[in-house]
């Protein structure tokens, strides 16, 4: 794509932003959408939507939150094609962490995992021994070369056109290859048979994931069928910080529920970076140094039980002196 | 029907066959008690499958750090050797090495038996069994797991069909040998399995050359075949296994870990079935001098792939190294590796007045054994050791620890590559009867070069 067509995207794009269609930066701007995941919908309503100039309009709530066509997460096949024109992306503000652990439990709750489940965790980093230790949330980062993806044996996990990487629990014959092949750990088994779910098996979509099977391998999905619904992600929605930011690459924008900001200036001027960059994955989740911090990162450590603090030893052996 | 077998009887001297006859008739009770243990510990193997699945994986020791485990190692293990079961015994039968001949059957039961007894660990990491067949339905060929399916399936067939044809005319002789004191159905199978071979120029020449063409393609199919297994763990980007020493090392761990067992193999029949004259002292020497070069190798490769990791470190190669050497974690374990696949063997094998047939015998056991720990500090230390710290409260999904559930499957294994060589020598002698009888045979030259004068 040359520039030319770009910014002819652009424009297209920035014309039709204020139609609600379609539109992730309509989404994040609605912090009520955004945030809750029940909202009450109802007609007359109005809600807050950004202009590109960047004014704050209300416009009329309309009669469906479904920002994409269709709404209903597709199944089978139709799953694996992925959602057209657009590129989603994920960036965390590293400096907003504190460990809150909210979006984890976010996580849990909208795909019914159980409470040791972890789709996504927040780990204790320390780069080198002068460093600070910092918080360090880790999603799937969906990458545009996923070594997951080429070890599948049965393509039950796959790349699709939207930048996701997805698990079909139905194909999947938990070889656990993938969870091998991933250097980031992603991936998590069903070793037990999963909690039960509401959603019968029949409703099943790789998008959203539930139910689960057991035997089978699963991960975080970048939640396509919140998007469908204008919606973030459960992490993106629970963060209480505003650390994640999700939203899509084609259309230069992602949000936290609270603002929304230029991909592209955004790691320009952050000097955003992805993790393990050098082992050429290509991720799709960038991160924002963790640089004139909003908390400690010890204000993290206090609401973990003691007993729980044991696995941060290793980064925090150098941190307390005393206590060796 | 009498006169016509006389008069194409293969080989009207039974001499060897008479020696070696008792071993095929009546078992003995002790025979049929070990038999019944055998099965036993593989029935306490199947509880524990029915087990698993019923219950799921979490019985296993697996968790999702260490994915897999004792099942990945004992499947590389048994792998390992059949396909060095079938190098050593192909590479005889090509170079037509004389001395061997009473081995080969020894080789080739080995690659048949430790292929099916260690085909299914894999099978045994596979979380929905139910779904074995969309490898056949969704396969895809950019797997590496397609790739070994493949091959194994190819590297069985191929191996099964050469064993049978090694047995041919040894059922040819049985089925003609009349002293046999066998139930008359073993002699009906007998003449069935030995497909009518009569010892015809014709057929002679014809069995000949399918002994050839198949120990030719085996060698190849079980190099390919093997290195493909060890591309399961190269293709990872993990430390560890990202190497690309991985195919050829793969080989010769295997070649090195089969003679080994092969010399054990051999001990034990030579004990067992009193075949001393057979398996001779010169037999042991032979072996234990390419169980020596195969371990002077075994140490080259060993040494290329750890001073290469650890003289300049990565981070992650760091932290791999480290549990290598601490005696908390991986340390006795990386000590008995190396003290008994290099230093003790070299020493053992290589000083001719410690080389006696119970220590190479010995030695040999402790490499099986030091090599299937080797696998095991293969797969388990480096899928604990990922790129991004593992920070889990829960012990069991730190490390890996085996579960009953595993050993069990694991001795069932075992039992079944036992069970497979007391069953398999009981149906045909284990010494090949015809092939040791056939005269000294050479080598066919490929060039055939002229001699002056002619």
């Amino acid at each position: 794509m040359n520039d030319k067509d770009k910014k002819n995207n652009r424009r297209n794009f920035l014309k039709n932003s204020l139609s609600v269609s379609g539109s992730m930066l309509a989404l994040g701007l609605g912090p009520n959408i955004a945030k809750g995941g029940n909202n009450p919908s109802g007609t007359g309503e109005k809600v807050k939507v950004l202009t590109t100039e960047g004014k704050v309009i209300e416009i009329d709530k309309p009669a469906t939150d479904c920002k994409i066509d269709p709404c209903e997460p597709p199944k089978g096949r139709e799953a694996r094609k992925g959602i057209p024109g657009r590129s989603f992306v994920m960036v965390i503000d590293l400096a907003r962490c504190k460990n809150a652990r909210k979006c984890i439990e976010g996580c849990q709750k909208g795909h019914n995992l159980a409470p040791d489940q972890e789709w996504l965790n927040v780990y204790l980093m320390k780069d080198h021994d002068e460093a600070e230790p910092y918080w360090f949330p880790r999603q799937c980062f969906h990458c545009d070369v996923p070594p997951c993806v080429k070890v599948c044996p049965v393509g039950a996990t796959y790349k699709r056109q939207d930048n996701i990487v997805l698990i079909d629990n139905t194909i999947c014959i938990g070889c656990k290859f993938c969870m091998v092949a991933c250097p980031y750990s992603v991936r998590i088994f069903n070793w037990d048979k999963p909690p039960e779910s509401d959603v019968p098996q029949e409703d099943y979509s790789p998008e959203s994931s539930v139910p689960a099977q057991v035997g089978t391998v699963s991960k975080c999905d970048f939640c396509p069928d919140r998007s469908r619904e204008g919606k973030l992600p459960y992490c993106a929605s629970g963060c209480p910080m505003g650390a994640i930011y999700f939203g899509d690459k084609n259309e230069d924008a992602v949000s936290n529920g609270t603002e929304t900001l230029r991909f592209k200036q955004l790691i320009k001027e952050r000097v955003g970076y992805r993790h393990l960059e050098d082992l050429g994955t290509e991720p799709n989740v960038y991160y924002l140094p963790p640089v004139e911090r909003m908390f400690d990162y010890k204000s993290g450590l206090k609401d973990i039980p003691e007993e729980k603090q044991r696995v941060y030893d290793n980064i925090l052996k150098d941190e307390h002196p005393q206590k060796d | 029907m009498n006169t016509h077998k006389k008069i194409n009887a293969v080989n009207t001297n039974n001499d060897l066959l008479k020696k070696l006859a008792h071993n095929l008739e009546r078992p003995s009770k002790r025979w049929i008690f070990w038999v019944i243990f055998l099965i036993l510990i593989i029935l306490f193997g199947a509880y524990a499958l029915v087990r698993q699945i019923i219950d799921g994986q979490i019985i296993t020791g697996m968790r999702d750090n260490a994915a897999w485990g004792l099942y990945t190692a004992n499947f590389i293990f048994f792998m390992g050797l059949s396909y060095a079961g079938a190098l050593v015994s192909c590479s005889f039968q090509l170079l037509r090495i004389q001395w061997a001949k009473p081995l080969l059957r020894m080789a080739e039961l080995l690659t048949v038996a430790s292929l099916i007894a260690g085909a299914p660990f894999i099978l045994y990491c596979i979380g929905r069994l139910d779904r074995m067949h969309y490898l056949f339905i969704y396969p895809r060929i950019q797997s590496p797991i397609t790739w070994d399916v493949i091959a194994i399936m190819t590297d069985l067939l191929f191996c099964i069909a050469f064993l049978y044809f090694t047995h041919i005319r040894d059922f040819a002789r049985l089925r003609d040998y009349e002293g046999l004191k066998v139930a008359k159905w073993r002699m009906k199978l007998y003449g069935f399995l030995a497909l009518n071979y009569k010892g015809t120029p014709l057929q002679k020449k014809y069995l000949h050359q399918a002994h050839d063409i198949m120990a030719a393609i085996i060698i190849p199919t079980a190099i390919i075949a093997y290195s493909l297994l060890s591309w399961l763990f190269g293709m990872s980007l993990r430390p560890g296994w990202h190497s690309t020493i991985f195919g050829p090392y793969f080989v010769i761990t295997a070649a090195y870990s089969g003679v080994a067992l092969l010399i054990v193999i051999m001990w034990l029949y030579r004990k067992s079935r009193k075949l001393e004259e057979f398996i001779t002292n010169k037999h042991f020497n032979y072996m234990a001098f390419g169980l020596l070069i195969l371990g002077l190798f075994y140490g080259y490769f060993t040494f290329s792939e750890y001073i290469t990791d650890w003289y300049n470190q990565t981070k992650p190669m760091g932290y791999l190294m480290a549990k290598f050497l601490d005696t908390e974690q991986y340390g006795w374990l990386s000590l008995f590796h190396i003290a008994f696949t290099l230093v003790v063997p070299i020493i053992v094998l290589g000083i001719p007045w410690l080389r006696t047939i119970n220590s190479v015998t010995f030695i040999s056991a402790m490499v099986v054994l030091a090599l299937w720990v080797k696998r095991f500090l293969i797969v388990v230390p480096t899928l604990e050791t990922p790129f991004i710290p593992i920070q889990d409260i829960r012990p069991e999904y730190n490390t890996y620890s085996i579960s009953w559930v595993e050993w069990a499957l694991t001795f069932a294994g075992i039992a079944m590559m036992v069970l497979i060589f007391t069953v398999a020598s009981k149906l045909a002698p284990i010494i090949p009867v015809a092939e040791v009888e056939d005269v000294q045979e050479e080598a066919k030259p490929l060039i055939r070069f002229k001699t002056q004068g002619a």
